[in-house]
């Protein structure tokens, strides 16, 4: 049977690749999606945890859910204001939106 | 064995279409390499008996997301092709993510963890839904005025013409 140490450890390498993503990237859409895989990450966290140390209970199937709720709403914020940038600015590189800098 | 072999090919999907996401050249590629990565992970889920999760990823994650994604690329068009993806801090992130990765996998490896397998059975939708809704009520109502105020908020902020 496989262990609950084998989940952790593909859970643990997809965070990282997405913490990668998300410094190595300059397009705002693929910052993006690279957070969707360190929020994947967790949500497999969540649920192997929830399977192997607390059967019978859901609580950690539940904050998954959560989990995927929020990332829908952030999504569609963080599109919305991609979106509102890029008819600003013509552009969603990262680097170029420094209103904020000085 | 069989779950091993499973559990193997899932769990490549994953690790692969994740890398491929996060270093392809082209955004519509790193979008499907996204998908990949997303299906295999439900099928993990599967995998610990959470079919209700896997159908949730598959429609909103596969489904909605990967959608939505794909019309955000489409809507924000690239100027300078496909070669300003990255930063040139690249080497720098890649230091990061490995030093994350070894200390996450340092903790991972050297602790004992209790429970040898996934509590069987699957978890039926009677169940999830009498807990859902006695147990997890009022959490269940906030995350739905979430996606409210998350859906008027992008309809405000993407509104055109709206510099007021």
């Amino acid at each position: 049977m496989i262990p609950v140490t084998a989940y952790l450890v593909v859970s643990g390498l997809l965070f990282c690749i997405g913490l990668y993503g998300v410094l190595a990237r300059r397009n705002a859409v693929l910052i993006l999606m690279s957070i969707e895989l360190m929020l994947n990450a967790v949500n497999i966290n969540l649920v192997a945890f929830s399977r192997y140390l607390a059967p019978g209970e859901f609580t950690g199937l539940v904050f998954a859910i959560f989990v995927i709720t929020v990332a829908a709403a952030e999504v569609g914020l963080a599109l919305a204001i991609i979106i509102r940038l890029y008819r600003n600015k013509a552009t969603v590189n990262v680097d170029e939106i420094d209103l904020l800098k000085w | 064995m069989v779950a091993w072999l499973g559990f193997g090919i899932l769990a490549g999907a994953t690790v692969a279409g994740a890398l491929g996401t996060v270093t392809s050249r082209n955004v519509v590629h790193a979008a499907l390499y996204l998908l990949v990565t997303l299906i295999a992970v439900a099928g993990l889920f599967l995998m610990l008996y959470a079919e209700f999760l896997a159908l949730v990823q598959v429609l909103l994650y596969g489904g909605a997301i990967v959608l939505v994604l794909l019309f955000a690329l489409m809507l924000t068009r690239l100027r300078g092709g496909d070669a300003s993806l990255d930063n040139p801090q690249k080497p720098l992130a890649a230091l990061a993510g490995l030093a994350t990765l070894a200390l996450v996998l340092g903790v991972v490896l050297s602790t004992q963890w209790p429970g040898e397998q996934p509590a069987g059975g699957a978890m039926g939708f009677a169940v999830w839904g009498g807990g859902l809704f006695r147990q997890w009520a009022v959490p269940f109502e906030v995350a739905s005025l979430v996606l409210l105020v998350a859906v008027i908020g992008a309809v405000a902020i993407s509104r055109p013409g709206g510099d007021e």
